[in-house]
């Protein structure tokens, strides 16, 4: 048996919660020095599952099946297609970033006090980077789970560190004072968890309903994508009309939460305005990709005749969502607020991209899951340094803020120049991408979808401008620029988005076979250009 | 020599990214190094066109291809660049004015502790616009088409301290995106009906298509010809572009950035020659604007603005001229370049008439400059006779040339064009009549004493130098253009060149518009030059003070968008918290029954919170054991 890679690369983080976890109370630097080591280790091990990852060989490679419970055909299946290797390797990059941002996130006032308290228990340092490798395996394994049963457990699972990283490590600027901070705080946590507790129960009625259908027909039941997928094309699983509805709708609520779409999406901007910004970073440029990753692997690909019926109103749902989210961005007064609701308008653009069903838009919201990813870490990183120089998450508290520290306004600009998809940057790829999939199948649809860039635009220059621009406000002289540490999370972030808008080509060789596949399985076909059409 | 196109746009952008992640220690050498960037750009340009003379007319285009930029099933963009002779006569254009403005701006930005930035932002802007006219496709030129969007927003809103500013700049980009979703539009529609947006594959099946699939098209690319090209509806931005320092109104809002329209539609010329419905919108488009800036020319004090105006009136006739096929290609593009050399020399020389009177752009302020500014004077005097269309001069063989081919469209639209250039000939003659009056003759309306005590002097050399090499540009480039027709010789193999048969004869045109230009120059002077000039604007009838404020653009902006869009905002934010928020958790709570549990929640028992989470977690492990177990 070879070694067993995938599994390194999950388990890798989750042993470094519990070794992070287990630094005694005194040595919070030792603990997040580990966490960070560890989570650099995971880069490299995601890097080798790269290298390893052949795009022109098998569907899912470097596979690794083992039985699990066996009276309940669960098995422990790990695989990796290319839209899950570019998704691995963008929640390895984006974890030490992460990490690194949050470096003081967790540090409370009387900390050096209590340090030396011996028989201290409670120990928010270790605690906070320990709950953040801990999500980071569970992602992982969700990306790499072929077992439907498997990646069930994982995408609820992950639910638990991330109720206490919100609830738990608030980001303290808030106007109405430490109190109604910890309020907010823990109705975001609970609402965090309520929403998507709901889409995971209903979600497991479905997994149960899937395992009862394959059971009926192929005389033993299977969780295993690959089996069900085989049986599903060789005819040998044919699920009546209604049943498949009926799962694929079980499956798409909890990822449309997760994900999350118009209109389950007010969860996030309360987990995202009250966690703090490496938090936030982590809610919508990792977890919620597992939502929209789950559509392409699970919804498509067991359901395809399902996913057709609903296209129409999955298009027009991802469609409001962008139009909302854009719109509503346009209002925010709080700026961790307003990232949050361009994320919902982007998170629009990816599940366009997966329904409109061609090569161009399915490989587009792929590669705009790793931009997004990219874009919203920089922008939210940035704003986060921001808001903890300044303490307060209003746009209004700021101004000027260029005049006094300029390299922090400029990664600013970058962030959101990324965020409103300029060309040259990475996100511009994956957003025309999209829209020239969706446009070349739903014309209108394309067209309205193209003209919401005017709105990015606008959310993004007005932030800029209320916040960077003008005369310098009271309480923003003498603010710091950059420190070393903070350049260190932004610089790297904005060259991989310059470098992927100019150089995609690693990325899309990865995910064009991938995406070909995953058209087969909907049995769906690019339309062919007017003029070859016409010969 | 292929080698060398990318170099063209490499040289600018090294600088830019030198420049701007270079921090402090290139404070003291950034701007000579971004200069000497520009100028290498353009020595680089000269060689590729000696280059390109040794060749045969019809081989002179080059290609290079660098890579295969986004590689997707069915998708095919590449990073690979096309010099013809259309993108030649831009790349000279760009690098050789670019090259003169970086040198002015070393003496104009001198005392700006931020100028090492400025000269990235130049660098930046060069390279964007060398990349949208050496793109070989659609994608790639949208790529340069909204780099140069980037660049003129930070450079307008360069002086960011000032709210003005940065409100000038965010309005720009944002009018130009508008534009913007045009070209992506126009991308889309091109992709699924060519299966490329390559400009050769393109340009050589328009015929394969309908009409009505290239009229779409067409007015796809003219909507973002007119975001950028300032061209109404989408003019707005322009006027308050001059918020930016003045080298940047030279480079960007008169001599390349609002040129890039006018290169887009010459480019897609084979497909606006297949859809007549298409030309026909951009020949009225132009004819609108052409109007509207020469009016708005005429109203305004601030002697940028009033020069904005007239840019975005002279582009009104380059546009036109495109519009009407291969009878104005060539002259649109003519009529681009000499408007290059005269706009920028009398944007320049504008700002070296502030950089004598402490940064005052009120021309009413201004007065009797003459004889304290002689060079900025003869520069600035030549770029007037050029542009007004004095006999002999650069703008008089360009502009003389798109009247003779508006009348030629034929028909009733050939009157109506005919007369609206030469009516546009006439107030432009005018309004600058009236600029030259304000500024350099009549009384001084300044004092050199008191608490407003101006200095007048002449510009450092760094910064007449190039006022003195446009100027040269701007007497003497028609001509040579005009000579033997080499302009539209060395164009037809790109743009097609075919003859307007105009009902009225090149000398009967030629005299109506020596005419017109007397009148205006005559109506001015009467009201500008011979009588003295109050140094507080007069009231004016409504009419005056509606031009004033440029047709009302913004007042209607504010109306119809600006303060809709603030109530639809304000009302949705009201309607996700209320509405959605509140079903979506209503629902749950009628269905779960966790209304109850939310309530004590918010009242801080987040404790039993972690405990019935955990409880909920161990249920679900406990229950996998079991499963195993039975």
């Amino acid at each position: 048996m070879s070694f067993p890679l995938l599994t390194a690369v999950a388990v890798l983080p989750a042993a470094g919660a519990v070794a992070t976890a287990a630094v005694p109370a005194a040595q919070r630097t030792l603990a997040k020095w580990l966490a960070l080591c560890v989570s650099l280790a995971t880069v490299v091990l995601a890097a080798v599952v790269l290298v390893r990852f052949d795009p022109d060989g098998d569907r899912y490679q470097l596979t690794e099946s083992h039985a699990w419970i066996a009276d309940f055909g669960v098995r422990y299946e790990l695989g990796v297609d290319g839209i899950g290797a570019v998704l691995v390797a963008l929640t390895a990059v984006l974890i030490p970033f992460v990490i690194l941002a949050g470096w003081h996130d967790a540090d409370t006032a009387d900390d050096e006090k209590t340090a030396e308290t011996p028989g201290r228990r409670w120990r928010p340092t270790q605690g906070f980077f320990a709950l953040i490798l801990a999500v980071e395996a569970m992602v992982l394994i969700s990306f790499l789970a072929t077992d439907v049963f498997l990646f069930y457990i994982f995408f609820e699972a992950m639910l638990i560190p991330l109720y206490f990283l919100i609830g738990g490590f608030g980001d303290r600027a808030h106007q109405h004072g430490e109190e109604e901070a910890s309020r907010q705080r823990s109705y975001a946590a609970v609402k965090f968890l309520l929403y998507n507790l709901a889409g995971g129960l209903i979600m497991l009625a479905a997994v149960i309903g899937l395992y009862a259908v394959t059971a009926d027909q192929l005389g033993e039941g299977t969780f295993s994508l690959q089996a069900i997928t085989e049986a599903r094309a060789n005819g040998e699983l044919d699920m009546a009309t209604g049943t498949e509805r009926w799962l694929f709708l079980g499956f798409f609520f909890a990822f449309a939460i997760k994900a999350p779409l118009f209109p389950l999406h007010t969860w996030l901007p309360n987990a995202m305005g009250e966690s703090t910004a490496p938090v936030a970073v982590l809610i919508t440029a990792v977890v919620d990709k597992v939502g929209t990753f789950a559509m392409l692997r699970f919804c498509l690909g067991l359901f395809p005749e399902a996913s057709e019926w609903a296209t129409p109103v999955v298009l027009v749902l991802a469609l409001i969502s962008i139009i909302y989210g854009a719109l509503l961005a346009v209002g925010q007064r709080d700026i961790k607020r307003l990232i949050a609701y361009a994320s919902i308008s982007h998170f629009g653009f990816i599940i366009l991209g997966i329904f409109a069903m061609t090569s161009q838009g399915q490989g587009g919201a792929t590669l705009y899951m790793v931009n997004h990813g990219l874009s919203t870490a920089v922008l939210m990183l940035v704003a986060g340094f921001l808001i903890s120089r300044r303490g307060s998450r209003l746009i209004a508290d700021y101004g000027g803020v260029q005049k006094v520290a300029p390299v922090l306004a400029g990664s600013f600009l970058v962030g959101g120049l990324a965020t409103l998809s300029l060309p040259g940057l990475a996100p511009f790829i994956s957003e025309f991408l999209v829209l020239v999939g969706t446009f070349s199948r739903y014309p209108v649809i394309g067209i309205i979808a193209a003209a919401t860039i005017v709105l990015a635009a606008l959310y993004v220059l007005v932030l800029y401008q209320r916040t960077m621009t003008g005369p310098v406000k009271a309480g923003i002289e003498g603010m710091a620029d950059l420190r070393v540490r903070e350049l260190a999370v932004a610089a790297p972030l904005i060259a991989l988005l310059i470098f992927l808008g100019v150089f995609p080509k690693p990325l899309t060789d990865i995910v064009n076979p991938a995406v070909e596949h995953t058209l087969s399985d909907v049995r769906q076909h690019d339309p062919a250009p007017d003029v070859e059409a016409a010969k | 020599m292929e080698s060398l196109i990318g170099l063209l746009v490499g040289a600018p952008l090294l600088g830019a990214a030198v420049l701007l992640c270079g921090g402090r220690r290139l404070d003291r050498a950034g701007h000579w190094l971004g200069t000497a960037l520009a100028a290498s750009s353009f020595v680089i340009g000269l060689l590729l066109f000696a280059d390109m003379l040794g060749e045969e007319t019809e081989q002179r285009a080059m290609h290079q291809h660098l890579f295969s930029w986004i590689p997707v099933n069915g998708f095919q963009a590449d990073v690979a660049f096309q010099l013809d002779q259309l993108s030649m006569t831009f790349v000279l254009l760009i690098t050789g004015v670019g090259t003169l403005i970086h040198l002015y701006s070393i003496g104009y930005m001198e005392h700006d502790e931020r100028r090492r930035r400025f000269f990235g932002y130049l660098n930046l802007f060069l390279a964007a616009m060398l990349l949208l006219v050496l793109a070989d496709n659609f994608l790639l030129l949208y790529v340069g088409w909204e780099g140069v969007g980037l660049a003129s927003y930070l450079l307008i809103g360069f002086w960011q301290h000032k709210p003005s500013a940065a409100t000038a700049a965010k309005k720009a980009f944002l009018v130009n995106r508008v534009g913007d979703v045009g070209l992506s539009i126009a991308i889309m529609i091109m992709f699924t009906t060519f299966g490329t947006f390559a400009f050769g594959p393109v340009f050589e099946a328009t015929g394969e298509t309908s009409e009505g699939k290239l009229t779409a098209i067409g007015l796809m690319l003219l909507l973002a010809a007119c975001g950028k090209s300032a061209q109404v509806p989408l003019q707005s931005w322009l006027g308050d572009a001059m918020e930016g320092p003045t080298p940047v109104s030279a480079l960007i809002h008169a001599a390349t950035m609002v040129t890039a329209g006018v290169y887009l539609i010459t480019r897609s010329g084979a497909i606006f020659n297949a859809a007549p419905d298409a030309q026909t919108v951009v020949v009225v488009v132009g004819a609108v604007t052409l109007l509207f800036g020469a009016f708005v020319g005429c109203a305004k004090d601030d002697i940028k603005k009033a020069l904005a105006g007239s840019t975005m009136s002279q582009i009104g006739y380059m546009m036109l001229a495109a519009g009407l096929g291969p009878i104005g290609y060539a002259f649109a593009i003519m009529h681009l370049v000499t408007h290059g050399f005269f706009k920028a020399g009398l944007f320049l020389g504008a700002g070296s008439v502030m950089h004598g009177m402490n940064d005052e752009v009120d021309m009413r302020r201004y007065g009797g400059l003459r004889k304290y500014m002689p060079v900025t004077f003869v520069t600035f005097g030549l770029g007037y006779l050029a542009i007004i269309g004095f006999p002999g001069l650069s703008g008089f063989f360009s502009k003389d040339q798109i009247i003779e081919a508006a009348f030629a469209k034929g028909g009733t639209q050939g009157w109506i064009l005919g007369s609206v250039t030469l009516l546009g000939a006439a107030i432009t003659a005018y309004y600058m009549t009236r600029v030259m009056a304000l500024t350099f003759f009549g009384e001084k309306r300044w004092s050199e004493t008191g608490k407003d005590a101006v200095h007048p002097h002449e510009s450092p050399k760094s910064m007449t130098i190039p006022m003195i090499v446009l100027a040269f540009g701007s007497v003497f480039a028609g001509g040579l253009f005009k000579w033997n027709e080499s302009f539209v010789h060395w164009l037809e193999p790109v743009t097609q060149f075919e003859h307007g048969h105009s009902p009225l004869s090149a000398t009967a045109v030629t005299s109506m518009t020596v005419v017109a230009l007397v009148i205006g120059v005559g109506t001015a002077w009467l009201q500008y030059g011979r009588r003295p000039v109050p140094a507080v604007a007069p009231r004016g009838s409504l009419l005056t003070r509606a031009v004033r404020r440029d047709f009302l653009q913004d007042d209607l902006n504010h109306v119809a968008l600006v303060k809709p869009g603030e109530y639809l905002t304000r009302g949705l934010v009201y309607v996700d918290h209320k509405l959605v928020d509140g079903v979506v958790n209503g629902t749950a709570a009628t269905v779960g029954g966790a209304s109850g549990r939310l309530r004590r929640v918010q009242n801080g028992f987040v404790r039993s919170y972690a405990v019935s989470m955990f409880g909920g977690a161990a249920v679900l492990v406990a229950a996998t054991l079991l499963m195993r177990a039975v």
